[in-house]
């Protein structure tokens, strides 16, 4: 089992790059060891499997990108790339039939040093607005890890390579731009803290490519 | 064929020997820091896993060349849609673009079958395309759209699919060489690049499109072009020209790839870009290093055809 995820892993690593000759940009932070929170854009199903795949090995050996069980969990396949080729830590989006709680599961991995990869607008942004306003998860978990940095991820144009509903992807370039990391300042509240965290993540946008 | 083939290689690589020689002599002098020093490096290295890679194909015979010009222009197209309006209205266009038309006009081209190859993307693509396209009925941007789109299959498609086309050309007394006809256009126009650059650093003054390229100068332009045509006339002996013949021919190509780098700089400039892409490490994309052999293929192969096959 081990070995058919690991050979996954690398046929998804080794398909994103065709189809989008993904570059990782590192504009205000390096790809060193550390544990961090990758916060990043949303607007496919693929959006993690970029950052992963511009991460280097050792960094994405231990990133876990959080995603929501509802999708993850519908089929074996998908459970199967979810759980053991992305090792990714599943959520229930729905406060009303969950068990587990989000923030328990996603604090129970930073304990064993992982790091994850998030995205905070909680669904897929499939309209005109660059960014969706981040759910409050992402300021809890500043609270709860004040010691862990956050760093934003800015991801160009994999909504043009599968628009929502689309079957077939567009071979497009795709970049995955890393920013300075940030961290949950003394007696700042949720509002302030995620209204910086929203605005350091579009300020990676890069203009005029869209 | 084969004495021919090694001559050629061990030509090539003696000039990037050379050239390899005195980019670290430079380096040594400039100091290992000087940006220009380190692109003229890269670039080079470059140059040699392209010729690795070409020298492969060429062994590989028509079918290893065909499948190296296919790859290339998906690496093109690729870049070049990255560039363009296209909308999810295009999805099924572009795919179509990408996973159909490319493989058919590359089949074609293998299979030599020029009643196809030379009219499926003008012809079939071109009014297709805009049809799938319409299907989801949303017409903001449409005619820039479905431009762009064709524009990308002409160039990252049909231009690019000329070079291995050469394949299918039947010169009497030629038979079997015509993969020296694509030795004979990538050496010339490439060099014609080269030498514009070389030329362009020792003396270029007058600066030709200081809006579109302002790298270029007219020094470069006329040092290179004539260098690089006495080069192609010098290898005529592997072509079915004269000198003359080949002379000429070596004017045209490398004319026509320098204004093809001047349109593709012309649309870099209009979307905001230095580069197309960044996979060719110096160069920057496929489409940077191939922006010339684009414009001069197709044109070198119909006056070829024209003069020189039996069809």
């Amino acid at each position: 089992m081990r070995l058919a995820s690991r050979l996954t892993a690398a046929l998804i690593v080794g398909f994103a790059r065709a189809v989008t000759a993904v570059r990782g940009v590192w504009d205000g932070i390096e790809p060193v060891q550390g544990q961090r929170i990758y916060f990043a854009n949303h607007n496919s199903h693929g959006d993690f499997v970029l950052v992963w795949t511009v991460l280097p090995p050792d960094l994405r050996l231990r990133a876990r990108p959080v995603a929501g069980a509802d999708y993850w969990l519908t089929s074996k396949l998908k459970s199967f790339i979810g759980k053991d080729v992305f090792n990714a830590v599943l959520i229930d989006r729905n406060p009303e039939t969950r068990t587990d709680d989000p923030m328990t599961q996603m604090s129970a991995a930073l304990k064993s040093g992982d790091s994850l990869i998030l995205f905070p607008e909680g669904t897929r942004n499939t309209g005109k607005s660059p960014l969706l306003p981040f759910k409050s998860g992402l300021f809890h978990l500043a609270t709860a890890n004040p010691e862990i940095d956050m760093v934003p991820v800015w991801i160009e144009n994999l909504n043009r390579v599968m628009p929502k509903g689309a079957l077939v992807p567009i071979p497009l370039i795709c970049t995955v731009t890393f920013g300075a990391a940030m961290r949950l300042e003394a007696g700042e509240d949720k509002a302030s803290f995620l209204a910086r965290a929203e605005s350091a993540l579009v300020a990676l946008n890069p203009e005029g490519t869209s | 064929m084969n004495g021919h083939f090694i001559i050629l290689l061990g030509l090539v690589l003696t000039v990037l020997l050379i050239a390899t020689g005195a980019a670290q002599l430079l380096k040594r002098r400039a100091g290992a820091d000087n940006l220009t020093i380190q692109n003229l490096t890269a670039r080079i290295n470059a140059w040699w896993v392209m010729v690795a890679i070409m020298a492969i194909a060429f062994v590989a015979g028509t079918a290893g060349v065909v499948i190296l010009f296919a790859i290339c222009s998906f690496a093109a197209l690729r870049e070049f849609l990255t560039l363009t309006n296209t909308a999810a209205a295009d999805h099924w266009a572009l795919a179509a673009a990408v996973f159909i038309v490319l493989p058919l006009q590359y089949l074609s081209v293998g299979m030599g079958w020029y009643g196809f190859y030379s009219i499926f993307i003008p012809v079939y693509a071109f009014l297709l395309m805009p049809i799938l396209s319409t299907l989801r009925g949303q017409s903001e941007n449409f005619l820039i759209r479905v431009s762009e789109a064709q524009w990308a299959l002409m160039i990252a498609v049909f231009c690019v699919s000329h070079v291995p086309a050469l394949l299918s050309l039947n010169i009497p007394g030629y038979e079997g060489k015509n993969l020296f006809l694509i030795f004979f256009l990538i050496v010339v126009v490439q060099s014609s690049d080269v030498l514009q650059y070389v030329w362009g650093k020792l003396m270029g003054r007058r600066k030709i499109a200081p809006t579109l390229s302002p790298s270029k100068t007219l020094e470069g332009l006329v040092g290179g072009v004539i260098s690089a045509s006495l080069m192609g006339a010098a290898l005529f002996w592997i072509t079915p020209f004269s000198v003359l013949q080949a002379f000429a021919l070596s004017l045209v190509i490398t004319l026509m790839g320098f204004f093809g780098g001047l349109v593709m700089s012309a649309i870099k400039r209009d979307r905001g870009v230095k580069d197309w892409g960044h996979l060719i490490a110096g160069h920057g994309g496929f489409i940077d290093r191939l922006d010339s052999v684009i414009f001069s293929a197709p044109i070198f192969f119909h006056i070829v055809r024209f003069y020189w096959d039996l069809h």
